[in-house]
């Protein structure tokens, strides 16, 4: 890429370089957990093909469900749900025009964070 | 206008509406499994059975399971053109980028058609 405006001018932010503040790490958090989530989405159909496969299957899931392993892992699952719902849920607001000034989004941010934690918590709670 | 052939609706103003419109499905496909689990009492085979393979959950699971499809390609895809490319990778970038997206086409068809697979093998 050549540029004949200003050849001074950055050609990419370098990340690790840069102080975040809340609203970027929570939108970084938002991306992690969307990757993570590809993959959990593949241990919750193996969960539903085993819950649903036969009452013996669902027994032996509700078993295993029962190790401290397991429960960290749909916990774990259960966390990227939630926390990419409600950052998600904040994007929709703000694809209405909700908390889009520097106030607003960092208000948004904190909202998602405190909310998401309390979430995670109530789920954590129900899981043991 | 600039194009891309591997986004999927092949230009940003889609890829933005197929994100959200898949995300509203799967946020209320989330809470409505998630209100089963919810209910006071013991989940048995039984109730999970009938609730999971009744026409209407077996109905929301496919369209939930192809929003999943547009959501995650969208995402990924936004992901692999950041973080994938010759700006991090050099003259590999193109290729490793062509892979990923290619694994990902994969991925992504096989969950649909295991989804598939237990709904409607499911006795």
């Amino acid at each position: 890429m050549k540029t004949t405006v200003n050849s001074k001018r950055p050609v990419n932010l370098d990340l690790s370089t840069i102080a975040f503040p809340l609203p970027a790490l929570i939108s970084i958090t938002h991306r992690i957990t969307g990757v993570a989530l590809f993959v959990g989405v593949g241990l919750l159909l193996w969960g539903l093909d085993l819950s649903l496969a036969s009452e013996e299957s669902f027994n032996s899931l509700k078993e295993c469900l029962d190790g401290v392993f397991a429960k960290l892992v749909l916990w774990a699952i259960l966390s990227g749900l939630i926390f990419h719902l409600v950052a998600g849920i904040k994007h929709l607001g703000m694809d209405m025009g909700i908390g889009e000034t520097l106030e607003g989004g960092r208000l948004g941010a904190k909202i998602v964070l405190v909310l998401s934690i309390v979430l995670i918590i109530a789920a954590g709670v129900w899981i043991w | 206008m600039v194009t891309n052939a591997t986004s999927l609706g092949r230009n940003g103003l889609y890829d933005w509406l197929i994100q959200r419109a898949s995300a509203v499905v799967l946020g209320v496909y989330f809470i409505c499994v998630l209100g089963f689990f919810l209910c006071p009492g013991e989940a048995t085979f039984a109730d999970w059975h009938a609730y999971m393979t009744s026409t209407y959950m077996k109905v929301f699971t496919m369209i939930a399971l192809i929003s999943f499809m547009g959501h995650a390609w969208v995402g990924l895809w936004t992901v692999s053109t950041d973080y994938l490319t010759s700006l991090q990778l050099g003259k590999a970038g193109t290729t490793v980028r062509m892979i990923f997206q290619g694994g990902l086409a994969l991925i992504l068809l096989a969950y649909l058609f295991w989804g598939v697979q237990i709904l409607w093998g499911v006795k």
